[in-house]
């Protein structure tokens, strides 16, 4: 097998089906332990390139390649689960209580629109006026307590007849592609790393391939723990929608990414320093084929590679991502040059992985040298 | 073991680039053990077989310091932080990067309060006038550590990365005595302790030994004003109770109290109220491994000067190879 | 033994957490009348097994950690008196004034003072005190305390359990003995129904320190299914209505990104059937139990978490309601028992 046929689009623009399965993605639900609609969505897609899947205990999704060669193993990683809320109570007045699932900033919440549980009731997410703001609540920042979600039940009984406490809720935004080559939707991070893992799982490699849709990501990266577990691989790479802050007026190194500078890679992290190896193999690859790309230019976050890395006898891990500003809103912005990107550069990487690995098997088991 | 020590801290080894440091202590220990290995995460596993109990002794290879993640058009170098590494302590010291380079650690001069120093209000300098000629020698994703040689001073040993250096030499230095015993001693050098106890977890699952000891470096509660904590420096290996990762093992805590009392080493008991070692991610791997710590006092711990005393380290050798012989 | 006198026993017993050595044996023979076998492991978790009736049956754990906050001492002063650190998350707000027990040589009465409010400079008046500046007043001079007290020795708070109003009886570490109470409870009511599957009934240590015991229970069992029973933070003025429960309104059922969807509605739907209370306990984050241990333990295992409402947790005071106890402890078992017919009943969307 030649490299040409490993890798399933060889340059030319982002395959267009791609950005729809893109889209769609964005548009179900699955807040951080109920992506079943989002999991279902990807079983459609991906059961017919697959050796095999299953569902694990805490709802990862696992599909098995076959490799054509020795038996190496190798993961790839995205996470199904977006932030979003969860209701906590029921008011007399009818108006639901919640908590944030994953890091959500407070002050994004106002004035949004919201769907709760599997049945997507509308909601909505309000603030006082600030006609009727005394000159202390003008100048200080949202409280928390001070939200709520409306239906528009009219007490407490009837809003039981539709949401129940403990359901999810998600941001009812619908993906919109404006500007330059730009996709506006919640849930880039990371139904970008699902789209493209889908893409990947149409070809076939010499190694073993584990594409892993993991779940719980955003509350601890604990489906990946489970799944790193049961797949035990040697190496993996985690498919991620990252931080980007590039707008006028923010100094260079709090910018984290910038938007259209290609696939962003870690270096480092909160939760994880990525195998030297590893990462010097992706860039290389990166500037030998000719793909913009860049390194994550803050250690701040956590990914699913920080689990995987440090799971059984351990595993040799890199993050690839796509930039996306406004990340954990609903109104968060990526360039579609970089989702692009980020596949061709994944593609590469996985077309030259078998000869990496050969050359890393070599080198193993023996004293430790200059690598 | 001075120059043990010498060896070992001037190796340059920041948390995931500990392999020079790996290099550096198997040409010491190669001739004295069964069975050399590295890991995927770069921990260095060495093996002396035995038919007895397995137990496994870890010091970290990994120090502090601080990771590039931008250079700006006139050549200053912006930073995090790659395990705890105080902004106030950094100020003004000279850092080196693997290839020699060495900066300067500075702050934005409009910053009012040095409480606020934080890395993004800090760069370094390595006298580049321009992103060009700083890429000659330094790339986003390069790690610097705290620049400076060791310094023998009577007992006393100043210099960086003693945390954990001289854990790592401990082990050294009961490699070398081959202590008599039938159990199987794994001498592991992990990796990636100081950004989260991470090496420890993959080798002790691999591993799953009968029990564990990890040699690190603990503070001490003797100088002036300094928080309480009943360890001095110069009062024996302090046998750890418990810190915020982990609370020893009562039978291995007896134990080492009890080598230290039957052969006449002098020892201290430690309670730390905050502050982890590899014992944190041993302990609960793979259903439970019976950990403990032996720590050597330090003053200074994550400053480019830490102290510690010979006596302290060489009486934790003493005590280790009594322990061993369980 | 009713339910009430288990757990004063149970309150009775002291093991500050990463201490239990000296309590696991009672804690066994507690459990040991209602089950098959028990055994204490190398930590001292203690696992009760009670084997199931099916031909092939599965494995079901259930745990209550047995351990407790506490202090321990750090040192011992020219004086005679003690400093400490805390065991697990204690607010150093709760020491003035209040006894404790140093567990040394031998078992000690102590105190923690204070400082009359004469001697007190008026800017100082609301300043908290910090731990490190407390001190154990045990009555001895230094020579005398160092005989019986040394650096680790473990200190538990002094309060015996009071029986208040309404079936509620508070004390110190109600967090976790009444789940324990719970679960000797579900062992009990396990045996007057059939049930196929084997049950482990652990008593969990160090779960202050670090959710330890979980991590070795759930590795060392390998469950198909984990309850976690701990305690929830029961109502009290100032704290916000979705963070707490009332007392006596039954088991709190935690729903949430952790916790095993079909599992947790399958049991709400049993507690509705079996007219057994209950309340609804969203948590949004990792819960803070065990259940966070299980959930993403091995390959995952599905996971429920049943509360007791507890008023005042971490405070030598923490009430809770007989009732409550009671209703985990039916809904536990009856769950074990029960629950392939009612998940059978649930609704299409899982």
């Amino acid at each position: 097998m030649n490299r040409q046929d490993m890798i399933g689009t060889a340059g030319g623009d982002c395959p267009e089906g791609l950005i729809e399965t893109l889209k769609k993605l964005t548009t179900l639900d699955g807040v951080s332990g109920d992506e079943k609609p989002v999991r279902d969505y990807i079983i459609e897609i991906i059961k017919g390139r697959v050796d095999s899947w299953h569902v694990d205990n805490m709802g990862n999704l696992i599909a098995f390649k076959k490799g054509t060669g020795a038996g190496r193993k190798v993961m790839l990683a995205a996470h199904m689960d977006e932030v979003g809320l969860l209701v906590t109570g029921i008011n007399d007045n009818g108006l639901l209580k919640f908590k944030a699932v994953g890091g959500i900033e407070t002050r994004v919440l106002v004035g949004k629109r919201v769907r709760i549980g599997r049945d997507r009731v509308p909601g909505i997410i309000g603030y006082k006026p600030i006609h009727l703001q005394d000159a202390s609540e003008r100048k200080s920042s949202v409280k928390k307590s001070a939200l709520a979600i409306d239906i528009g039940a009219k007490d407490r009984e009837q809003a039981e007849e539709w949401v129940s406490v403990g359901d999810t809720v998600a941001f009812d935004y619908d993906p919109v592609e404006f500007g330059d080559r730009k996709i506006m939707a919640k849930a880039l991070d990371d139904r970008s790393g699902c789209a493209i893992l889908t893409e990947l799982l149409k070809n076939r490699y010499p190694f073993d391939l584990y594409g892993c849709f993991t779940v719980q990501e955003e509350i601890g990266l604990k489906g990946a723990k489970a799944a790193a577990y049961a797949v035990a691989p040697d190496l993996a790479i985690v498919l991620e929608g990252t931080t980007c802050y590039d707008l006028t007026g923010t100094d260079e190194h709090m910018m984290s990414t910038r938007l259209g500078g290609g696939p962003a890679v870690t270096v480092m992290d909160r939760s994880v320093i990525s195998d030297r190896g590893l990462f010097r193999f992706i860039a290389d690859t990166a500037e030998n084929g000719g793909i913009p790309w860049q390194i994550k230019r803050t250690v701040s976050g956590g990914t699913d590679a920080g689990r995987i890395q440090v799971s059984g006898s351990g595993v040799k891990v890199c993050t690839i991502a796509v930039p996306c500003r406004y990340i954990h809103t609903p109104v968060s912005v990526m360039d579609k040059s970089d989702f692009f990107n980020t596949l061709r550069l994944a593609q590469e990487v996985l077309a030259g992985l078998p000869e990496w690995l050969e050359k890393c098997g070599r080198e193993a088991g023996s004293a430790p040298d200059n690598d | 073991m001075f120059d043990t020590i010498s060896g070992l801290v001037s190796t340059f080894g920041p948390s995931g680039c500990e392999n020079k440091v790996a290099e550096v202590i198997t040409g010491m220990i190669r001739k004295h053990v069964d069975e050399v290995r590295t890991d995927a995460m770069g921990n260095l596993i060495a093996v002396k077989h035995g038919r007895g109990k397995k137990i496994m002794l870890a010091a970290h290879m990994d120090e502090i310091g601080l990771i590039v993640t931008t250079i700006d058009e006139k050549g200053f170098l912006r930073f995090g932080t790659v395990g705890g590494v105080s902004p106030v302590i950094a100020l003004g010291q000279r850092v080196v990067f693997e290839n020699g380079t060495t900066g300067v650690v500075w702050y934005e001069e409009s910053m009012e309060n040095m409480k606020d120093a934080r890395p993004d209000k800090m760069y370094i300098d390595v006298g580049a006038k321009s992103r060009e000629e700083a890429m000659k020698s330094v790339n986003i994703g390069d790690m610097a550590v705290f620049a400076g040689s060791p310094v023998k001073q009577g007992e006393i040993v100043i210099s960086k990365a003693l945390d954990d250096r001289i854990g790592c030499a401990v082990l050294v230095e009961l490699a070398r005595k081959c202590p008599e015993t039938d159990n199987e001693i794994y001498y592991v050098f992990t990796t990636q302790e100081e950004v989260g106890l991470r090496g420890a977890r993959t080798a002790a699952y691999s591993i799953r030994p009968d029990m564990a000891l990890a040699v690190d470096v603990t503070r001490t509660g003797d100088t002036p004003k300094g928080r309480y904590l009943s360890v001095e420096l110069g009062g024996g290996p302090a046998v750890k109770i418990k810190d915020n990762s982990v609370i020893a093992h009562p039978a291995i805590r007896e134990r080492l109290i009890n080598c230290a009392r039957e052969n006449g080493i002098p020892y201290q008991l430690e309670v730390l109220d905050r502050g982890g070692t590899d014992a944190g991610s041993i302990h609960i791997t793979a259903g439970g491994i019976p950990s403990g710590c032996v720590s050597i006092p330090s003053r200074f711990i994550h400053s480019p000067a830490e102290m510690i005393n010979l006596r302290d380290a060489e009486n934790a050798v003493k005590l280790l190879e009594a322990f061993v012989k369980i | 033994m009713e339910c009430r006198e288990l757990l004063k026993k149970l309150c009775s017993i002291n093991a500050v957490t990463g201490n239990e050595n000296a309590a696991a044996q009672a804690i066994a023979d507690i459990l040991a009348d209602y089950c098959d076998e028990v055994r204490i492991d190398s930590f001292y978790n203690v696992i009760a097994l009670k084997k199931g009736q099916g031909k092939s049956p599965r494995n079901i754990m259930v745990t209550a950690h047995y351990d407790q906050i506490g202090l321990i001492v750090t040192g011992i002063d020219e004086n005679g008196f003690l400093r400490f650190t805390n065991m697990g998350g204690v607010d150093p707000k709760v020491l003035a004034a209040q006894e404790v027990t140093v567990h040394g040589r031998k078992d000690t009465h102590g105190v923690i003072g204070t400082k009359p409010p004469h001697l007190i400079p008026p800017e100082d008046a609301d300043k908290p005190v910090k731990m490190e500046d407390m001190l154990i007043d045990i009555g001895y001079d230094a020579e005398h305390a160092r005989q019986l007290v040394s650096v680790g020795d473990p200190v538990s708070f002094r309060f015996p359990v009071i029986e208040l109003k309404n079936n509620r009886m508070a004390g110190r570490s109600m967090d976790n003995r009444s789940s324990v109470a719970a679960l000797v409870e579900m062992l009990k009511e396990l045996k007057r129904i059939n049930h196929d599957d084997n049950v482990y009934a652990v008593a969990t240590v160090q779960e202050e320190s670090g959710l330890v015991g979980a991590f070795m229970a759930s590795w060392n069992i390998k469950p198909d299914l984990a309850i976690a029973i701990d305690v929830c933070h029961g109502d009290m003025p100032d704290v916000p209505s979705d963070e707490s429960f009332p007392l006596g309104k039954g088991a709190a059922v935690a729903v949430g990104p952790i916790l095993s969807r079909e599992h947790t509605r399958a049991c709400i739907r049993l507690a509705k059937r079996e007219r057994i209370p209950y309340q609804i306990d969203a948590e949004e984050k990792d819960t803070g139990t065990e259940a966070a241990v299980y959930s993403s333990a091995l390959e995952g295992i599905p996971t429920i978490l049943l509360s007791i409402p507890a008023k005042y947790m971490h405070t030598q005071v923490e009430e809770v309601s007989l009732d409550d106890i009671d209703a985990v402890a039916r809904l536990a078992a009856r769950y074990i028992a029960f629950r392939d017919e009612v998940i059978q009943e649930g609704d299409s969307h899982e």
